[in-house]
């Protein structure tokens, strides 16, 4: 008996309809039809014929990771959704520590995270998740978002929630009318990508293809989007019907309509603005509503209520006429249309400029590759992204992107990493160079292993270290707060007044009057454009930052960045490259530069001293071919001799010279020199002769200088620190233009150091590593971590700057400056439009210069007001970091 | 100055007064959190507010808030806790934990991005 791969039938294989081979593997189908279908798309079918085959294989998890092809115990990491006390920790590790197979488990608290060393061949990962889920606590789900094609009852969403729950492996399932999607929560060991797809098409819907880093950015587009639908059919309608509703109240200039009688004219109007008001505008009721049971009121508010007055004066002028005097009786239907329609208007532009403020992350998004080729089992095969694992071998080709972060085992390239690091030059990769997903392979093909996957990639990383920033509030938002907090209801004071004011004071007829300042007062004032001012530059902003590799983790610190005084710079790592290089090599009369170097070299190849290391690879740089070194001996405290080529050859210190008889021979002086320089100069002897001097140093890296100089020109004190002594210090300081230098400090101290210089009254920042330096990043007012590779959550600090040079915090603090002059200006701008516009609405201008606003060009203010502000926050996007 | 005037006036005064008690004195009601395994737990429903608004919890204990939007007004679409350096994107229609241990007894705010939307905690 064989299976059918398409529709599953047993049949036998002689009677079999048709056949076919695959890869060698023969599959028999029970009708030509299956065949067909079989013949339409192979892989889908000859992977599941696999899959039922073995049915513990392994089909792994993006979150988790594990490759099947390993065998021993293996390492794991869990994350454990939703450990949030302290206790929880204890019942996890106890109930994972009791399974047979399991050799090690423990849980971090504080990143929700088991690590388990586990035997594969006793305890599955499946049965971890049961024994977690026990304990009470959900595992290691793998989230996928699937689309549904044309979801539209909402009673079909049980279905297909009943189907995937169903379906093994899965943990939690949700299906989302309202942006058409399956949110499923799947275990490592379960499902796969696939099973939950067969699962959704099992009760007759298509899935759509889940965008690239589907995640809420997507869910929350989709609501977006349909907000915008929404809103355009609404404006449409109410743009048409306030024509029809304008043309109508001014028909007494059009021949044709002049013959209708007021009071039938006055019906038509009404018939034509209810729609308007109660259909395109019923927004503003509900909202209204909801706010008033909410005991707070908001734009809808005053929206709501200004229109809702003019309508239902003219309401009760057109069908109770009687009740008013000749002179009152008057209908605004026209104002209540058009200022709907106008408001209307003014949401929709606002929408679709607000759905740009995103446009970062939403490139950022986009960068995620969509399949790996890995090798499983000897063979290459595509695979989509999100089940790559740790430890996969994926290979790269030319022209192909990184699918997720990693280690270069075998080949060479040049990569571009401008979409992380903002570095425009494309950098060589080679053995054990990290790489990072989503940068592009320019020429070469080479192959890694994954070593992250999934949300712990630096992209994922990036994307939501990002949007946790968007959601945090600059100090200087706590103003605009304040005020909205008091807006609304004063706005609606405001307006009672002003109809008392001008019932009583006004010239006749007083109520009209007095109603038209009352409705134009509350149509003119704007709390939107006070809240929108602040969060679109900071949700700009942040984005621009990361574009250009310049990571801000909250609006508090892209505040602070713009008023620093003094910046502190730490030598090691953050001026210099961190890492020695050989700098000089002085030889004695007699003996060529490049053979002293050979010689040297050749005797440091074995030591792993990274003074040693420096200058090995200084002399492969300078192309020196280094020889076969014997007799290795290291003299602790002074150097190492060994023989090269039947040459005695000694390197190190003074001490070592005096050791071995080679006096210094003029040499001393040019050694003190380069000291002075703050390099680490090395005594060569060759068969007990001095024969030079070699020299290492932690350079400066290429830039340095210019971003030092940029910072200054920023207006900033530049200051260096270090734990070197002040001689080798101010050499480095000199070179790249830092004035004032800390030296001797040691690495505990540091923090004070900064505390010290707040004390000047200064606003600090401090630049470091984020290892070594991050009680000093703490301290500092703004901490900036220079990030490395793929680490780009480094918890210490408030900036991090993904490409590892100092030009980054020159950027960062311009692209501060920057927000924050937007921040202002939007701040600014709807401050002075709400309190010119209240009082002039009003009428404060009328006794002087007879000016009263009317609703409509309030209406037009308004609408016109968000939009601007939002507009202006856009301008960001064209921040450029200027130029060295 | 008529009576009509007179009247006017008095009404404003009256409708002042009302607003302003409405708005800044008018109690709320809180919501008392009850906890389950040592979480205190609400389903916080996003329409044009927070319902409800007002939640009083322990202070120590763990909270966890869902909030589930049912509106697309793009005014609600993201929830933050400044105080807990908390903030959560809120798509249409699914349901967003959020959770943080108010560590001390006292008021703590949530909103929406642009301030528009309130809501606080009471921890006792």
């Amino acid at each position: 008996m064989v299976r059918d791969p398409v529709c599953g039938m047993e049949i036998e294989e002689q009677t079999a309809a048709a056949t076919r081979t695959v890869d060698g593997e023969a599959f028999f189908f029970c009708s030509e039809r299956c065949a067909q279908q079989f013949d339409a798309d192979p892989a889908r079918y000859t992977k599941q014929v696999t899959g039922t085959k073995g049915t513990d294989a392994i089909v792994g998890s993006a979150t988790t990771g594990v490759n099947p092809g390993v065998t021993g115990p293996l390492q794991v990491e869990l994350p454990i959704v939703e450990v949030i006390c302290a206790s929880c920790v204890q019942t996890i590790e106890r109930s994972l520590g009791g399974l047979p197979g399991v050799l090690k488990a423990s849980v971090n608290f504080a990143t929700g995270k088991a690590h388990v060393t586990y035997d594969p061949a006793k305890v599955t990962l499946r049965d971890m998740s049961q024994a977690i889920r026990k304990a009470g606590y959900s595992v290691g789900s793998a989230r996928a978002r699937i689309g549904i094609q044309d979801l539209r009852c909402a009673s079909c969403v049980t279905f297909i929630e009943e189907a995937l729950k169903a379906t093994p492996g899965v943990l939690k399932a949700s299906v989302n009318v309202a942006s058409q999607e399956a949110d499923v929560e799947y275990l490592p060991g379960g499902a796969t990508l696939r099973s939950l797809r067969q699962a959704i098409e099992s009760v007759g819907y298509r899935t759509a293809e889940s965008p690239a880093g589907a995640s809420s950015e997507d869910a929350e587009r989709t609501g977006r989007e349909a907000e915008f639908r929404e809103l355009r059919q609404r404006f449409t309608v109410a743009g048409v019907l306030a024509l029809a509703v304008l043309i109508l109240t001014f028909g007494e200039f059009i021949p044709v309509l002049r013959a209708i009688p007021p009071q039938t004219n006055w019906i038509v109007l009404f018939v034509l603005t209810t729609p308007v008001l109660f259909w395109s505008g019923s927004r503003f009721f509900v909202g209204a509503w909801s706010a008033f049971r909410h005991r707070t009121a908001d734009m809808n508010t005053l929206i709501a209520l200004g229109t809702g007055a003019a309508y239902l004066y003219s309401t009760v002028a057109t069908f109770l006429p009687d009740l008013l005097p000749q002179a009152l009786r008057a209908v605004y239907f026209d104002t209540t249309a058009i200022i709907v329609a106008l408001i209307l208007m003014g949401q929709l532009l606002e929408a679709r400029a607000k759905g740009q403020t995103n446009e970062a992350i939403r490139k950022l998004m986009g960068l995620q590759a969509k399949t790996a080729r890995v090798v499983r089992e000897g063979q290459e095969v595509d695979i989509p992204v999100e089940e790559v694992l740790v430890g996969d071998i994926v290979i790269v080709r030319p022209g192909e992107k990184v699918p997720v972060d990693g280690v270069v085992v075998e080949g060479r390239s040049t990569l571009d990493e401008s979409m992380i690091t903002g570095e425009s030059i494309p950098v060589g990769k080679g053995p054990d160079d990290e790489v990072i997903g989503a940068t592009i392979n320019k020429t070469g093909s080479f192959r890694f292993r994954a070593t992250k996957v999934g949300k712990d990639t630096a992209l994922a990383q990036i994307i939501q270290l990002v949007q946790q920033a968007q959601g945090t509030k600059a100090p200087i938002q706590r103003m605009a707060d304040l005020i909205s907090g008091y807006f609304v209801p004063v706005v609606i004071l405001v307006a009672i007044w002003s109809f008392a004011i001008w019932f009583v004071f006004g010239p006749p007829p007083p109520l009209l009057h007095g109603l038209v300042t009352a409705v134009t007062v509350l149509i003119i004032a704007c709390p939107c454009a006070l809240g929108l001012a602040t969060p679109t530059s900071i949700m700009v902003g942040t984005g621009k930052g990361a574009e250009n590799g310049i990571l801000i983790r909250s609006a508090e610190a892209l505040e602070t960045a713009h008023k620093l005084d003094a910046i502190v710079l730490d030598k090691t790592g953050t001026i210099t490259k961190g890492k020695p290089e050989l700098t000089d090599v002085v030889a004695q009369e007699g003996l060529a530069e490049g053979e002293l170097l050979r010689l040297a070299a050749s005797v440091e190849r074995t030591s792993e001293h990274p003074l040693a290391q420096a200058i090995v690879e200084g002399a492969r740089a300078r192309q020196v071919e280094l020889t076969e070194a014997s007799d290795f001996e290291a003299v602790p405290g002074h150097g190492v001799t060994a023989t090269v080529g039947g040459r005695r050859v000694a390197l190190g210190n003074l001490k070592m010279m005096e050791r071995i008889g080679a006096g210094p021979n003029g040499l001393q002086s040019k050694s003190e020199w380069l000291a002075g320089e703050g390099k680490t100069p090395m005594y060569v002897a060759v068969d007990g002769r001095p024969a030079g001097l070699v020299a290492v140093a932690d350079t400066v890296k290429e830039d340095s200088q210019g971003a030092i100089a940029r910072l200054k020109r920023l207006g900033l004190e530049v200051v260096m620190i270090t734990g070197d002594n002040r001689r080798t210090a101010e050499a480095i300081a000199r070179q790249v233009g830092v004035d004032r230098v800390l030296a001797d400090v040691l690495p505990e101290d540091k923090a004070r150091n900064v505390q010290m210089l707040q004390r000047e009254g200064k606003t600090v920042a401090m630049v470091g590593d984020g290892i070594n330096d991050a009680p000093a990043l703490a301290q500092a007012d703004v901490g900036l971590a220079i990030g490395t590779g793929t680490d780009v959550a480094i918890e210490a600090s408030d900036i991090t700057l993904i490409k590892g040079s100092l030009t980054g915090v020159a950027v960062a603090i311009e692209l501060s400056r920057a927000t924050m002059r937007n921040i202002k200006q939007n701040l600014f701008g709807s401050f002075v439009y709400n309190s010119l516009g209240v009082p002039i609405a009003a009428g404060v201008l009328y006794p002087f210069f007879g000016i009263l606003l009317s609703p409509i060009i309030a209406s037009l203010a308004m609408a016109l007001s968000s939009v601007t502000v939002v507009s202006n926050a856009l301008r960001l996007r064209t921040f450029r970091p200027s130029a060295t | 100055m008529t009576v009509a005037d007179a009247g006017v006036l008095l009404g404003a005064v009256i409708l002042s007064g009302l607003v302003v008690w409405f708005f800044f004195f008018s109690a709320k009601k809180g919501t008392r959190l009850v906890g389950s395994g040592g979480v205190q737990e609400a389903e916080i429903v996003v329409k044009g507010g927070y319902t409800p608004d007002v939640l009083v919890v322990k202070a120590g204990q763990p909270v966890r808030l869902t909030f589930l939007r049912q509106e697309t007004a793009s005014c609600s679409e993201m929830v933050l806790f400044p105080d807990f350096k908390k903030s959560a994107k809120l798509p249409p229609g699914e349901r967003v934990p959020v959770e943080f241990t108010p560590e001390k007894p006292g008021e703590y705010g949530f909103q929406c991005q642009m301030g528009m939307l309130h809501g606080k905690i009471i921890a006792e």
